[in-house]
């Protein structure tokens, strides 16, 4: 797969923050280290790699793993047409994960998403606030242990 | 020789009975459309179903001018303010169609995000199941409602309450 050439760069450069690099079906993903996350991104936003959309940023939650979280970034690169997927874990007592506003701009909103759903901190992040349910809001509703049935409603309700 | 009109064409009636015969067929309504249902809302109200038919035709975009709330669509738990808020403004006397599954009871949404049916919010006269509903469902609510206006004990505001 011409995708491996990505990850063996990523290997070669970063032997030890590359924890897995995998490649199926021409999708390439790599897991590297949480404090890794700035420099790998860096080597990867530049030449000659150019990935300079960040397609999405999203998190999952794995209750039953040490770490609980896992980030995942999706990269696109518009002048190699090659995808990449970068996943860190996270534990859920953890200090936070490095910013990315400052690759790209559309990671703003997309970590205050996350912040919001998950309760995962950025570090660096300009404005890390709530992005879709209210500032009352308590909890995480997309962490697994949040109640399924739990509802918090803004105004009274008649019954 | 058939029948002839009464001397000086006059019609006896009940105050009750014409309070309601004139509020079921001028009811203006305000469409509170926040999802997909808001399509066969307006397949409903425009020529091919055609609200007008059943005098309802008058589409409000101030709540302060319309009688009828429709909520169509899912309401969010953010959002329950501002329908709240939509439907305090409205003019006496007033109605509520809950139209779609999620205005009705949440539908599919049974989550943290969204209200579990607007009469939690507020009250409801008529409720139109369906995901979305025909527009004949929305017709023959919007009869039912007729119905109700009809037959409920009308609301004489020139009439000091209680006396």
């Amino acid at each position: 797969m011409e995708e491996t050439g990505i990850l063996d760069e990523l290997v070669r450069r970063f032997p030890g923050d590359v924890l897995e690099a995998s490649s199926e079906l021409g999708d390439a993903a790599a897991v590297i280290r949480k404090d890794a996350l700035l420099e790998v991104m860096q080597f990867l936003k530049e030449k000659p790699y150019e990935f300079a959309m960040l397609l999405d940023l999203t998190c999952v939650d794995y209750p039953e793993r040490a770490e609980r979280f896992e980030m995942v970034y999706h990269l696109f690169s518009l002048s190699t047409n090659k995808r990449l997927r970068i996943k860190l874990s996270v534990p859920e007592n953890a200090a936070g994960v490095d910013s990315l506003v400052r690759f790209w701009k559309n990671a703003d909103w997309l970590e205050r998403e996350v912040f919001d759903m998950f309760g995962i901190r950025f570090e660096g992040h300009p404005n890390l606030q709530r992005l879709f349910m209210n500032e009352a809001f308590e909890g995480h509703p997309l962490r697994k242990d949040y109640p399924l049935r739990k509802r918090q409603p803004m105004v009274p309700l008649r019954k | 020789m058939g029948l002839r009109p009464m001397p000086g064409n006059f019609i006896t009636t009940r105050l009750n009975a014409m309070l309601g015969w004139g509020r079921k067929y001028s009811l203006f309504h305000y469409p509170y459309v926040t999802a997909c249902c808001g399509m066969e809302y307006m397949s409903a109200a425009c020529a091919h179903f055609d609200i007008d038919r059943f005098g309802a035709g008058w589409t409000r975009f101030s709540p302060r001018q319309s009688d009828l709330l429709l909520v169509v669509g899912t309401i969010s738990q953010k959002q329950a303010p501002v329908l709240r808020t939509v439907y305090d403004q409205m003019t006496e006397p007033k109605w509520v169609i809950a139209f779609g599954a999620c205005a009705v009871s949440g539908g599919i949404y049974d989550n943290y995000a969204v209200v579990q049916g607007v009469d939690q919010v507020i009250p409801v006269d008529v409720f139109i199941p369906g995901c979305p509903p025909r527009p004949e469902m929305v017709l023959d609510a919007l009869l039912k409602l007729q119905d109700k206006i009809q037959k409920s004990k009308q609301d004489w505001r020139w009439k000091r309450q209680g006396s």
